[in-house]
């Protein structure tokens, strides 16, 4: 299976980065833009072939080293390789 | 007290704090291997600062997994000293031995520059040589200096009176101009509940010497010489 963890810093965390890719659509003329946030994907290939055992596995990577969960949130999605 | 240096690949600031160490105890630390996992008979173990693992992932993340910070871990938990700087403080709260965690620097620029620092508490191992309140000047250089922690943390650290250094202006004033870095609280460095896991982003060990321009890192190590 593929796993793909997608990491992004908690709400309320403060993202400098987004905040200055925001400010660079806005100088590039790009209207309507509200808030940008700045995260991370990791694509995993799992020798798994079970959906639900490559998401358990996925989840416990990203809880144990993917993601910060002092400041970061983390999604995991599964799908066939 | 016996001193080690605890040395990941990527780190670059050992030989600074081995200088600053060797000073004040009058012996050279010994220099531990991240895949080392005996630490003997030291009773302080120091983290440097530099980019452990080129800072891939997060700042201190690979660092934190190692087969020796297993031994850090334990050490802690006997009531062991720990000093982390800069890197080094980051791989301690990615370890989970102080709480919160190292953001990118407010303004997104890696800052090297002279702060000044401010005593919150003399009664522990690494501060006793100062006098409460005492402002003095360290080195800065970090591009993750940023630390941050939820509101019930930050208000744990300070009604348990576990915040070691404040970011502060000259005359030890706390301002916004002083927190270049934008930590919350202008927190710069912070104590483990027990007092013996110190982790700061400034680098003490870089101000030890009159030659290099002054000796207001050296009451840390002479603190913990002491202690």
């Amino acid at each position: 299976m593929k796993a793909v963890v997608t990491v992004m810093l908690k709400d309320g965390v403060l993202d400098p980065q987004g905040k200055a890719i925001g400010q660079a659509l806005a100088g590039l003329g790009f209207a309507g833009v509200g808030e940008v946030r700045a995260g991370k994907v990791i694509e995993l290939e799992l020798a798994e072939t079970d959906p639900t055992r490559a998401r358990a596995t996925a989840e416990a990577m990203a809880r144990r080293l993917l993601a910060n969960t002092v400041i970061e949130s983390f999604r995991v999605q599964v799908e066939p390789a | 007290m016996k001193p080690g240096i605890v040395l990941f690949p990527g780190i670059n600031r050992e030989r600074d704090m081995a200088i600053a160490l060797e000073r004040a105890f009058g012996h050279a630390p010994r220099i531990v291997w991240h895949t080392e996992t005996d630490l003997g008979e030291l009773d302080l173990l120091v983290l440097p600062g530099g980019f452990s693992y080129g800072d891939y992932l997060r700042c201190g993340a690979m660092a934190a997994q190692t087969p020796v910070m297993g031994a850090v871990r334990a050490h802690a938990e006997r009531g062991g000293y720990v000093l982390g700087v800069c890197n080094g403080f980051q791989i301690l709260t990615e370890a989970g031995l102080l709480p919160g965690a190292l953001l990118r620097n407010a303004g997104l620029r890696f800052i090297s520059a002279d702060c000044h620092l401010r005593v919150e508490r003399t009664d522990t191992a690494f501060t006793a040589q100062w006098q409460q309140g005492a402002v003095f000047r360290a080195p800065m250089a970090h591009g993750d200096g940023n630390y941050f922690a939820d509101t019930a943390t930050l208000d744990r650290l300070e009604g348990e009176n576990l915040v070691a250094f404040r970011y502060v202006t000259a005359r030890g004033e706390v301002t916004p101009e002083a927190n270049r870095n934008g930590s919350a609280r202008s927190i710069a460095g912070i104590f483990s509940p027990n007092l013996r896991v110190l982790g700061l982003m400034p680098h003490p060990e870089d101000l030890v010497d009159k030659l290099l321009g002054g000796e207001d890192g050296a009451p840390l190590f002479a603190s913990l010489a002491a202690a």
